[in-house]
C-alpha cells in the first residue's frame, strides 16, 4: 500500500482546567486521547460522534490551530506537528478548513473577491491577473458566476455562501481539506448541493478529506473510511460500507440505531442509552464507554480496550471493545 | 377559496382549526407574507408535523398560533385560528397570556433561551403552577418534582434546585417539556424540540415525548425540518413551501407517495443511511424564493422540473385529493393510500 497522504499518529490535546488562588491547573480535559487513523490520498474519512466527543478538537489538532499535547501529525511526508512557526504558515496552503457557519467564517466587509484573493496574496502566489483569473475560476467550480465577485457575504444564501467558503478552501490547491460540519447549517435540498459538490471536487482534484459531522447518515454517503469517537477516543474505524452493514462496538449500534428514518411504520429497535455522555473531566475508568454499555460486563471497568482488527482481509475494521 | 381538509365526517370535532392565516411582515421593501392563507385542523390527542425548510414560515406560523407575533413589524392579516371552537384572533392579550402555558404551552428549539438563567428550575416550574392550577407553592412545587420525575430526570427532588446552567443541553429539554406539560395543556406546540440535542438524547427525549402526549392526551404541532423526526412521531403532516402549505396529509401516504413535486423531492434529497450508497444524491436545483420577490404563478415552480406555463401564472390553490391535499397543478396521481 502507498503513503497515505495523512497519518495521525496518536494524537492527544489536553486541555489545563484552572482554578482556585493563582488558576493553576487542577486537572487535564482529555479532549483527545491518544487518536490514531490515516487517510489515503483523494480518499475522506468521515468522524462521527456526538457533541463534545472531541472530533473538532481532532480537526483542529491536525492543523495545529489547537497545538497537539502530544504525537505526530503526518502530511505527505511532512512532519506538521515538528513544523516552527514560519513553516507552518507556509505548510498551511496544503491544508485548510470549511467551517460550518460560513457567515462566521465570512469577513463581512470584504466581497468575495477580497476574501478569496487573500490567501494567495498571504503566500504571494501568481500575479494580480492570474490571481483574479484564479478567483473566477474557483468560482465557476463550485457553481457560482463572475457577477458575485463584488458582493458581500450577506447577499448570499446559506448554500452560496459555504461555496463561497469551499472556494476560499481551494484557492491555494491544498492537499487536505477538514471539512467541520460544512453541511450541517444547511437546509435539505441545498445540503444535497454541497454534498455532490465535495464529491465532485474530491474526484477531479484528488483532494483528501477529514469530513467531521455528527450526521451519520450524511458521513455515510461522503466517506471511504469512518471513524466514531466517544469521550476523546476512536472506539471503531472501519470502511464506510462496513461500519454500517455490520457495525461491531455497542455505542456504534446504539448511535446508527437512534438515527430517526424518514419511512413511517419502518420502526427499528431503537437502543436507547442510560443516561449521559461523563464529564470528560472525569472520564470512566477502563472503557470510556463502560457506563452507558447495554453489553458492559464487570472487567470492562478496569480494561481499556485498544483499537483491534476485528477480522483480516480488506480494509481493517478496528474496535475498541473487549466483546467486539 | 374553500377547504374540505377533512375527508372524515365521522371523526369528532378539530381541536385546532386554521383558516387561510396570513401574517405579513414589515420591511423596508413593503410589506412580505412570511405565512399566506395558511389552513389545516388538529384532532385532539393528535401529532402533527409543521415541515419545510428555513423560511418556509412553519415558526411564524407556530407564533400566530401562540398569539406571540412580534408587532411590529409582524401583523396577522387575515384569517381564523379556533382552538376548541374559539376564535383566538383578536382574542385580548390578558386573554391571551391565560391560555399561554394552560390551553396551549410550548417548547422551543434552544431551552436555555427560553429558560431564565438566575432562577432555579424550581422557581420556574413552581411559578408557571401557581399561576395556571391556582396551587400553593408547596403544592407547586411537588407537582414539579412529579413532573421531573415523569420526564426522566434522575433525583428530581435535588435536581429541581438547579439553575439551567447547571444541566446538559438534554436535561434542559426535558425540564421545558415538564415545564410545557405541568398544566395539562390540550395544545403543544414544539419547535425543533429535538433539533439542537444529539441523536442519541434525541431519541430519548422523543420516546418521553411521546409518551407523555399520550398519558395526558395532549395533542401536538411538532414544527420541525427533520423529516425522520416527523416520520417517528408524526401521524399527518403539512409541508410548507415559501409561505404556502403544498401539501397535506397523512404521513403514511405523504411519504411512501408525495404528490407535489417539492415533497418528492425533499424526501428524495434528505440523507438517509443506505444499503447501498448512491453515486449522487438527488437535489432539488435552485434555492426558495426571496419572499419579497414570489413570481406571480407557483412558488416553487423555478425550481419544478414539471413547470409548464400555467404553472408561472397562475398559483394552484389547495386541494384535496384522495386522502391528501396538494397544491399543484401537475401532482403525482397516486393511487389512493390506505391510512
Amino acid at each position: 500500500m502507498s503513503e497515505p497522504l495523512l497519518r495521525v499518529e496518536r494524537l492527544s490535546k489536553y486541555f489545563p482546567v484552572r482554578g482556585g488562588l493563582f488558576r493553576r491547573a487542577r486537572g487535564w480535559l482529555k479532549a483527545v486521547d491518544e487518536v490514531s487513523f490515516e487517510v489515503p490520498r483523494g480518499h475522506t474519512f468521515g468522524l462521527v460522534g456526538e457533541s463534545g466527543c472531541g472530533k473538532s478538537t481532532l480537526g483542529r489538532a491536525i492543523l495545529r490551530l489547537h497545538e497537539p499535547t502530544a504525537g505526530r501529525v503526518v502530511l505527505d511526508g511532512m512532519d506538521i506537528t515538528a513544523l516552527d512557526p514560519k513553516a507552518l504558515t507556509a505548510a498551511r496552503r496544503h491544508m485548510q478548513i470549511v467551517f460550518q457557519d460560513p457567515y462566521a467564517s465570512l469577513s463581512p466587509r470584504r466581497t468575495v473577491l477580497q476574501t478569496l484573493l487573500e490567501p494567495m496574496e498571504v503566500h504571494r502566489l501568481g500575479t494580480p491577473r492570474s490571481r483574479r483569473d484564479k478567483v473566477v475560476e474557483l468560482l465557476d467550480i463550485v457553481g457560482l458566476g463572475p457577477e458575485v465577485l463584488h458582493r458581500y457575504p450577506h447577499e448570499f444564501s446559506g448554500g452560496q455562501r459555504q461555496r463561497i467558503g469551499i472556494a476560499r478552501a481551494l484557492t491555494l490547491e491544498p492537499k487536505f481539506i477538514v471539512a467541520d460540519e460544512a453541511v450541517s447549517a444547511l437546509d435539505v435540498s441545498v445540503q444535497s448541493q454541497v454534498l455532490n459538490l465535495i464529491s465532485r471536487l474530491q474526484r477531479e482534484l484528488g483532494i483528501s478529506f477529514l469530513f467531521i459531522s455528527h450526521d451519520l447518515a450524511v458521513v455515510q454517503h461522503i466517506s471511504h473510511r469512518v471513524g466514531v469517537m466517544y469521550l476523546g477516543r476512536l472506539v471503531e474505524v472501519a470502511p464506510a460500507e462496513d461500519l454500517y452493514r455490520d457495525p461491531r462496538h455497542p455505542y456504534t449500534r446504539a448511535l446508527l440505531s437512534a438515527v430517526p428514518v424518514p419511512e413511517p411504520g419502518r420502526r427499528r429497535r431503537r437502543i436507547v442509552l442510560q443516561g449521559e455522555v461523563p464529564s470528560p473531566l472525569h472520564p470512566p475508568s477502563g472503557c470510556p464507554f463502560h457506563t452507558r454499555c447495554p453489553e458492559a460486563e464487570p472487567e470492562c471497568a478496569r480494561i481499556r480496550p485498544g483499537l483491534e482488527p476485528v477480522h483480516d482481509g480488506g480494509a481493517p475494521h478496528l474496535v475498541a471493545c473487549l466483546h467486539r | 377559496m374553500t377547504l374540505s381538509i377533512q375527508p372524515d365526517d365521522t371523526r369528532s370535532d378539530p381541536l385546532l382549526r386554521v383558516r387561510d392565516l396570513t401574517v405579513a411582515f414589515d420591511t423596508d421593501q413593503g410589506a412580505v407574507r412570511a405565512v399566506d392563507r395558511v389552513s389545516f385542523d388538529l384532532m385532539p390527542g393528535e401529532t402533527l408535523g409543521l415541515v419545510g425548510e428555513s423560511g418556509c414560515g412553519k415558526t411564524v406560523t407556530s407564533l400566530a398560533l401562540l398569539g406571540l407575533i412580534p408587532s411590529p413589524p409582524g401583523r396577522l392579516l387575515s384569517g381564523s385560528i379556533r382552538l376548541d371552537g374559539r376564535e383566538l384572533v383578536g382574542l385580548p392579550e390578558r386573554d391571551y397570556r391565560h391560555l399561554r402555558g394552560k390551553a396551549i404551552s410550548m417548547i422551543f428549539q434552544e431551552p436555555m433561551t427560553a429558560l431564565n438563567p438566575v432562577l432555579s428550575i424550581a422557581t420556574q416550574m413552581t411559578d408557571v403552577i401557581v399561576r395556571h392550577q391556582g396551587l400553593s407553592r408547596r403544592q407547586a412545587r411537588a407537582r414539579a418534582v412529579e413532573m421531573l420525575a415523569l420526564v426522566g430526570i434522575p433525583s428530581p427532588e435535588k435536581r429541581i434546585d438547579d439553575y439551567p446552567h447547571q444541566m446538559s443541553g438534554g436535561m434542559r429539554q426535558r425540564v421545558m417539556i415538564a415545564m410545557a406539560l405541568s398544566c395539562e395543556p390540550k395544545l403543544l406546540l414544539a419547535d425543533e424540540p429535538t433539533t439542537a440535542l444529539d441523536v442519541t438524547t434525541q431519541a430519548q427525549v422523543l420516546d418521553e415525548m411521546a409518551r407523555l402526549q399520550e398519558r395526558f392526551g395532549t395533542a401536538m404541532i411538532l414544527v420541525t425540518h427533520d423529516l425522520g423526526v416527523v416520520a417517528e412521531v408524526c401521524r399527518r403532516a403539512v409541508v410548507m413551501y415559501a409561505g404556502r402549505v403544498v401539501e397535506e396529509g397523512p404521513v403514511s401516504c405523504l411519504f411512501s407517495r408525495p404528490r407535489h413535486p417539492y415533497t418528492e423531492g425533499l424526501l428524495a434529497a434528505i440523507p438517509r443511511i443506505r444499503e447501498e450508497k448512491l453515486p449522487e444524491l438527488p437535489t432539488i436545483p435552485g434555492s426558495v424564493p426571496d419572499l419579497r420577490h414570489l413570481p406571480p404563478g407557483c412558488r416553487f415552480a423555478d425550481r419544478c422540473p414539471r413547470a409548464d406555463a400555467r404553472c408561472r401564472e397562475q398559483e394552484p390553490e389547495l386541494e384535496l385529493r384522495g386522502d391528501i391535499a396538494v397544491a399543484c397543478h401537475h401532482p403525482n396521481s397516486h393511487a389512493e393510500c390506505s391510512r
